[in-house]
């Protein structure tokens, strides 16, 4: 319903008058192309950047910008409208770390009094001792963890000049050891988990293998090497396929082959 | 992917993975990934191919251009082979002066190309000790996944059948294909544990205990070779590896061949 009226509305004033432009036909048409019309323009469809979205009345979330009282598209992802805001889901992208996320890191520089971690964001993060479950005395950061360890830890504390710290302490959180991680785009960590965490207990029951998601696009994965193998086909296919539509059910033809 | 090289648990899972006989992505010990050749990628240069080896990809380009031979070869052309790692090729890598990487690559495959007498240099010579052919090599390694080595020189050899000397741009007679009589094939292989593993991707270069490239040529000839890493390979291990680098060298010629 919304969207009819959406083009109904916006539809006319798309391109500007038309007819004033005068004897450039080439231009226009080239112009006409760049820009589909509105009715286009619907919820779930792929967008491009700089492509017009809506002309005023939602807000411009993740993945656009307003220019001029309209607003368009930064990223290439898929239109997602939820009342009042409009945004695109990438189709893929950085990792922007937001607090309270679990991340799977590794570590990278020992510090006397803490460690930095990379979290595949723009900045490596300090993990300082006091983060972490045990009484480290100064200098001996080395003792505990060492450049290539892979920890999972959570984003605390990042302030509006997005500077961010990561944390240890906490359930689940920790130094990870055995089994392997498969790196994927952080954009298809929600296709990874499912609804409530439908799609790792999918995939866990099917291989018997152990999973532990981070938000930043890391997936650990543990088990017999034959379950951790298919896991990591099957994480493969949701990082190239996870924007299409069916993707359970692809997923669970994939397990359940051989 | 740098940051899978370097991670502790992948090292140790790589290893376990090869004590049983099995690599990362599924592949045999003795498989080389998919192999893609697109000879004539780019038209303006005098030769060009691109080459995906499973995700590396390399670019190569051929230019050729009168010039001055060496003193010391006067009745011969010039081979000139540069390597050029983007920084799009890995998180590794950063722009600036060449990597150890990238002349250590470049060396490598104008090694193989210069011992095999793959093209021939007296034939680029023009007038003695005044005039002759410069033939440049250039590697851009767009994606590196792993075994840069192999990928480079595919590309170069490819590059070279597919390059034409361009001698009436210069008035020098009539333009034809560059002589290309030789057809030297780089393997690389790497030992993880116990095991030994061709055309390795990233993750295993990242883990290896010892690095092996073996240049062979189609005539049975070992032209060329390098070992790099630490790590170290026994008199028998080099010789069967020789074996498997015919083997393997063969399967990329025949490959090669089909494009004409």
């Amino acid at each position: 319903m919304r969207q009819e009226r959406h083009g109904q509305r916006h539809g006319p004033q798309r391109h500007g008058p038309h007819g004033e432009r005068g004897p450039q036909e080439d231009r226009r048409r080239h112009e006409r192309r760049e820009a589909p019309a509105p009715e286009l323009v619907k919820e779930r469809t792929v967008v491009l950047p700089g492509q017009e979205l809506d002309s005023g009345d939602y807000h411009p979330g993740y993945g656009t910008y307003r220019e001029g009282g309209k607003i368009y598209a930064s990223v290439a992802g898929i239109l997602s409208i939820r009342p009042p805001t409009i945004r695109v889901i990438p189709f893929s992208g950085p990792y922007i770390p937001q607090n309270g996320d679990v991340v799977i890191a590794i570590v990278k520089i020992v510090g006397p009094t803490y460690w930095l971690v990379d979290l595949r964001a723009p900045h490596y993060a300090p993990l300082h001792y006091t983060g972490t479950p045990w009484k480290v005395e100064y200098g001996e950061c080395g003792e505990y963890l060492r450049p290539g360890d892979a920890v999972v830890v959570r984003v605390e504390g990042m302030d509006q000049s997005k500077r961010i710290g990561v944390s240890m302490n906490g359930d689940g959180l920790g130094r990870l050891s055995g089994g392997v991680i498969e790196d994927i785009s952080p954009t298809k960590v929600p296709r990874v988990i499912g609804k409530s965490g439908s799609m790792i207990r999918l995939i866990e029951t099917a291989t018997g293998a152990r999973m532990t998601v981070g938000q930043n696009g890391r997936v650990w994965v543990d088990g017999p090497q034959e379950a951790i193998f298919k896991v990591r086909k099957a994480l493969q296919i949701i990082d190239k396929e996870g924007q299409r539509s069916g993707l359970t059910d692809r997923i669970k033809l994939f397990l359940e082959e051989r | 992917m740098s940051n899978e090289v370097s991670t502790e648990i992948l090292a140790t899972h790589v290893l376990d993975l090869a004590k049983s006989g099995k690599r990362l992505d599924g592949r045999a010990l003795d498989e080389m990934r998919h192999l893609h050749i697109t000879p004539g990628y780019v038209t303006s240069a005098d030769g060009s191919a691109l080459v995906e080896l499973g995700d590396t990809k390399v670019l190569a380009g051929i230019k050729l251009e009168p010039g001055t031979p060496f003193p010391d070869t006067p009745n011969a052309g010039v081979l000139t082979t540069n390597a050029e790692i983007v920084p799009i090729a890995s998180p590794e890598y950063e722009p600036g002066p060449p990597s150890i990487q990238s002349v250590e690559l470049s060396r490598v495959v104008d090694r193989a190309i210069r011992a095999a007498e793959a093209i021939d240099l007296k034939g680029l010579c023009v007038t003695p000790g005044e005039k002759c052919w410069t033939c440049f090599v250039d590697l851009h390694i767009l994606d590196d996944s792993g075994n840069l080595t192999d990928a480079a020189l595919i590309a170069a050899m490819a590059a070279l059948r597919n390059a034409k000397l361009p001698a009436e741009r210069f008035e020098l007679g009539e333009t034809k294909p560059l002589d290309v009589r030789h057809f030297p094939i780089e393997t690389t292989f790497v030992r993880i544990g116990d095991a030994i593993v061709v055309d390795p991707s990233s993750a295993e270069e990242g883990t290896c205990q010892g690095r092996l490239t073996i240049a062979t040529d189609e005539e049975g000839n070992v032209v060329a070779m390098q070992k790099a890493k630490v790590g170290a390979f026994s008199p028998q291990d080099v010789a069967e590896l020789v074996e498997r680098a015919f083997v393997h060298g063969n399967k990329v010629r025949a490959a090669l061949g089909q494009l004409g």
